[in-house]
Protein backbone atom coordinates (compact mmCIF):
# COMPACT_ATOMS: atom_id res chain seq x y z
CA UNK A 1 0.00 0.00 0.00
CA UNK A 2 2.91 2.53 0.66
CA UNK A 3 4.00 0.89 -2.87
CA UNK A 4 0.76 2.42 -4.70
CA UNK A 5 1.00 5.67 -2.59
CA UNK A 6 4.54 6.44 -3.91
CA UNK A 7 3.36 5.45 -7.15
CA UNK A 8 0.91 8.16 -7.01
CA UNK A 9 3.26 10.39 -6.04
CA UNK A 10 5.05 9.94 -9.05
CA UNK A 11 2.21 10.40 -11.05
CA UNK A 12 1.60 14.06 -9.02
CA UNK A 13 5.00 15.11 -9.96
CA UNK A 14 4.80 13.92 -13.73
CA UNK A 15 1.35 15.80 -14.04
CA UNK A 16 3.26 18.99 -12.05
CA UNK A 17 5.97 18.42 -14.47
CA UNK A 18 3.79 19.19 -17.84
CA UNK A 19 3.05 21.83 -15.97
CA UNK A 20 5.77 23.58 -15.07
CA UNK A 21 7.15 23.02 -18.81
CA UNK A 22 4.51 24.16 -20.91
CA UNK A 23 3.10 26.94 -18.15
CA UNK A 24 2.51 30.34 -20.47
CA UNK A 25 3.83 32.43 -17.49
CA UNK A 26 6.41 32.57 -15.06
CA UNK A 27 4.60 32.14 -11.84
CA UNK A 28 2.53 29.26 -13.46
CA UNK A 29 6.31 27.35 -13.44
CA UNK A 30 7.15 28.58 -10.37
CA UNK A 31 4.05 27.66 -8.68
CA UNK A 32 4.30 24.30 -10.31
CA UNK A 33 8.09 24.06 -8.80
CA UNK A 34 6.97 24.91 -5.42
CA UNK A 35 4.11 22.30 -5.34
CA UNK A 36 6.21 19.58 -6.68
CA UNK A 37 9.01 20.14 -3.98
CA UNK A 38 6.03 19.54 -1.40
CA UNK A 39 5.19 16.08 -3.20
CA UNK A 40 8.80 15.26 -3.13
CA UNK A 41 9.10 15.77 0.02
CA UNK A 42 6.38 13.27 0.48
CA UNK A 43 8.03 10.87 -1.76
CA UNK A 44 11.41 10.42 0.14
CA UNK A 45 9.65 10.15 3.70
CA UNK A 46 7.30 7.69 1.26
CA UNK A 47 10.64 5.84 -0.28
CA UNK A 48 12.34 5.45 2.88
CA UNK A 49 9.57 3.91 4.85
CA UNK A 50 8.86 1.67 1.96
CA UNK A 51 12.50 0.27 1.57
CA UNK A 52 12.67 0.11 5.56
CA UNK A 53 14.81 3.00 6.06
CA UNK A 54 13.26 6.09 7.69
CA UNK A 55 16.20 8.25 8.04
CA UNK A 56 15.43 9.59 4.64
CA UNK A 57 13.57 11.99 6.39
CA UNK A 58 16.55 13.72 7.14
CA UNK A 59 17.13 14.83 3.38
CA UNK A 60 13.47 15.31 3.25
CA UNK A 61 13.75 18.11 6.38
CA UNK A 62 16.89 19.49 3.95
CA UNK A 63 14.77 19.52 0.53
CA UNK A 64 12.08 21.51 2.40
CA UNK A 65 14.49 23.78 3.84
CA UNK A 66 15.72 24.31 0.29
CA UNK A 67 12.58 24.77 -1.36
CA UNK A 68 11.11 27.52 0.31
CA UNK A 69 14.53 29.54 -0.26
CA UNK A 70 14.86 28.32 -3.98
CA UNK A 71 10.65 29.89 -4.54
CA UNK A 72 11.45 33.36 -2.13
CA UNK A 73 15.04 33.98 -4.27
CA UNK A 74 13.38 33.52 -7.74
CA UNK A 75 10.75 35.73 -6.68
CA UNK A 76 13.02 37.93 -5.68
CA UNK A 77 15.21 38.01 -8.41
CA UNK A 78 12.29 37.98 -11.15
CA UNK A 79 11.30 41.22 -9.40
CA UNK A 80 14.00 43.07 -8.54
CA UNK A 81 16.36 41.49 -11.76
CA UNK A 82 19.05 41.16 -8.86
CA UNK A 83 19.57 39.38 -5.68
CA UNK A 84 21.10 42.61 -4.35
CA UNK A 85 18.51 45.03 -3.64
CA UNK A 86 19.91 47.94 -2.34
CA UNK A 87 18.60 49.05 1.06
CA UNK A 88 17.00 52.31 0.43
CA UNK A 89 13.75 52.95 1.06
CA UNK A 90 11.29 54.39 -1.94
CA UNK A 91 10.05 58.01 -1.05
CA UNK A 92 6.48 57.00 -2.99
CA UNK A 93 4.82 53.41 -2.78
CA UNK B 1 -8.50 -2.83 27.79
CA UNK B 2 -5.57 -5.24 27.13
CA UNK B 3 -7.49 -6.34 23.72
CA UNK B 4 -7.80 -2.90 22.73
CA UNK B 5 -4.84 -1.82 22.77
CA UNK B 6 -3.55 -4.94 20.77
CA UNK B 7 -6.51 -4.61 18.28
CA UNK B 8 -4.80 -1.01 17.78
CA UNK B 9 -1.19 -1.35 17.87
CA UNK B 10 -2.36 -4.55 15.25
CA UNK B 11 -4.18 -2.31 12.68
CA UNK B 12 -2.13 0.92 13.10
CA UNK B 13 0.56 0.11 9.95
CA UNK B 14 -2.79 -0.04 8.06
CA UNK B 15 -4.21 2.97 8.79
CA UNK B 16 -0.93 4.76 8.45
CA UNK B 17 -0.49 2.82 5.05
CA UNK B 18 -4.14 3.72 4.23
CA UNK B 19 -3.82 8.00 5.19
CA UNK B 20 -0.92 7.82 3.29
CA UNK B 21 -2.60 6.74 0.04
CA UNK B 22 -5.08 9.33 0.86
CA UNK B 23 -2.63 11.65 0.70
CA UNK B 24 -1.01 10.97 -2.49
CA UNK B 25 -4.62 10.63 -4.30
CA UNK B 26 -4.91 14.21 -3.08
CA UNK B 27 -2.33 15.18 -3.98
CA UNK B 28 -3.29 13.88 -7.93
CA UNK B 29 -6.72 15.75 -7.24
CA UNK B 30 -3.94 18.88 -6.52
CA UNK B 31 -1.96 18.10 -10.12
CA UNK B 32 -5.17 17.59 -11.88
CA UNK B 33 -5.97 21.16 -10.83
CA UNK B 34 -3.02 22.66 -11.48
CA UNK B 35 -3.05 20.85 -15.60
CA UNK B 36 -6.53 22.14 -15.65
CA UNK B 37 -7.52 25.75 -14.38
CA UNK B 38 -7.55 28.64 -16.47
CA UNK B 39 -5.51 31.29 -15.07
CA UNK B 40 -2.46 31.79 -12.76
CA UNK B 41 -4.59 32.79 -9.33
CA UNK B 42 -7.03 29.38 -9.66
CA UNK B 43 -3.91 27.04 -10.45
CA UNK B 44 -1.99 28.77 -7.45
CA UNK B 45 -5.57 28.57 -5.00
CA UNK B 46 -5.38 24.83 -6.29
CA UNK B 47 -1.80 23.99 -5.64
CA UNK B 48 -1.93 25.86 -2.43
CA UNK B 49 -4.99 24.26 -0.39
CA UNK B 50 -4.41 20.71 -1.72
CA UNK B 51 -0.42 20.52 -0.77
CA UNK B 52 -1.22 21.64 2.74
CA UNK B 53 -4.04 19.47 3.08
CA UNK B 54 -2.32 16.06 1.25
CA UNK B 55 0.93 16.85 3.18
CA UNK B 56 -0.83 16.84 6.56
CA UNK B 57 -2.82 13.94 5.40
CA UNK B 58 0.09 12.07 4.58
CA UNK B 59 2.26 13.22 7.45
CA UNK B 60 -0.02 11.99 10.10
CA UNK B 61 0.18 7.94 8.13
CA UNK B 62 4.20 8.33 8.17
CA UNK B 63 3.51 9.33 12.08
CA UNK B 64 1.78 6.32 12.53
CA UNK B 65 4.23 4.17 10.48
CA UNK B 66 7.10 5.49 12.20
CA UNK B 67 8.95 3.03 14.49
CA UNK B 68 10.87 4.90 16.95
CA UNK B 69 10.25 8.33 19.01
CA UNK B 70 13.14 10.23 16.48
CA UNK B 71 11.23 9.28 13.60
CA UNK B 72 7.78 10.88 14.54
CA UNK B 73 9.96 13.96 15.97
CA UNK B 74 11.41 14.66 12.64
CA UNK B 75 8.10 14.17 10.86
CA UNK B 76 6.46 16.47 12.97
CA UNK B 77 9.61 19.25 12.52
CA UNK B 78 8.86 18.47 8.29
CA UNK B 79 5.06 18.95 9.10
CA UNK B 80 5.57 22.52 11.03
CA UNK B 81 8.09 23.56 8.43
CA UNK B 82 5.53 22.62 5.32
CA UNK B 83 2.68 24.09 7.37
CA UNK B 84 4.56 27.38 8.04
CA UNK B 85 6.14 27.74 4.52
CA UNK B 86 3.12 26.54 1.67
CA UNK B 87 1.23 29.43 2.46
CA UNK B 88 3.93 31.71 3.01
CA UNK B 89 5.56 31.01 -0.61
CA UNK B 90 2.05 30.89 -1.74
CA UNK B 91 1.64 34.39 -1.29
CA UNK B 92 4.56 35.71 -1.83
CA UNK B 93 3.89 34.03 -5.57
CA UNK B 94 0.83 35.85 -5.97
CA UNK B 95 1.92 39.13 -4.98
CA UNK B 96 4.76 39.01 -7.45
CA UNK B 97 2.45 37.97 -9.79
CA UNK B 98 -0.53 40.59 -8.98
CA UNK B 99 2.77 43.36 -8.60
CA UNK B 100 3.73 42.23 -12.26
CA UNK B 101 0.45 43.39 -13.94
CA UNK B 102 -1.15 39.59 -13.97
CA UNK B 103 -4.93 40.28 -14.64
CA UNK B 104 -7.47 37.33 -13.00
CA UNK B 105 -9.90 35.77 -15.64
CA UNK B 106 -13.06 36.79 -14.62
CA UNK B 107 -16.64 36.38 -16.48
CA UNK B 108 -17.06 34.70 -19.90
CA UNK B 109 -13.37 34.61 -20.83
CA UNK B 110 -12.24 32.23 -17.78
CA UNK B 111 -15.13 29.69 -19.00
CA UNK B 112 -13.31 29.48 -22.78
CA UNK B 113 -11.27 26.44 -23.45
CA UNK B 114 -7.45 26.41 -23.55
CA UNK B 115 -7.68 30.12 -23.50
CA UNK B 116 -4.27 30.44 -21.55
CA UNK B 117 -2.42 28.25 -23.22
CA UNK B 118 -2.05 31.08 -26.31
CA UNK B 119 -1.98 33.61 -24.73
CA UNK B 120 -0.72 35.54 -21.73
CA UNK B 121 -1.86 38.75 -20.38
Amino acid sequence: MIGAASLGLIVAVLLLLIRALRGPTLYDRVAAVNALGTKIVLLIGAIGFLLGRPEWLDIALLYALINFVTTIAILKFFRYRSFQVPMVRREES
Amino acid sequence: MADVLNVAFAIKPWVGSFLLLVGAIMGIIGAIGMLRFPDVYTRVHAASVIDTGAMTVAIVGMLLLAPTWTIAIKLAAIWLFLFITGPTSSHALINAAYKAGLQPLIGVEARKPRQSDEGTS
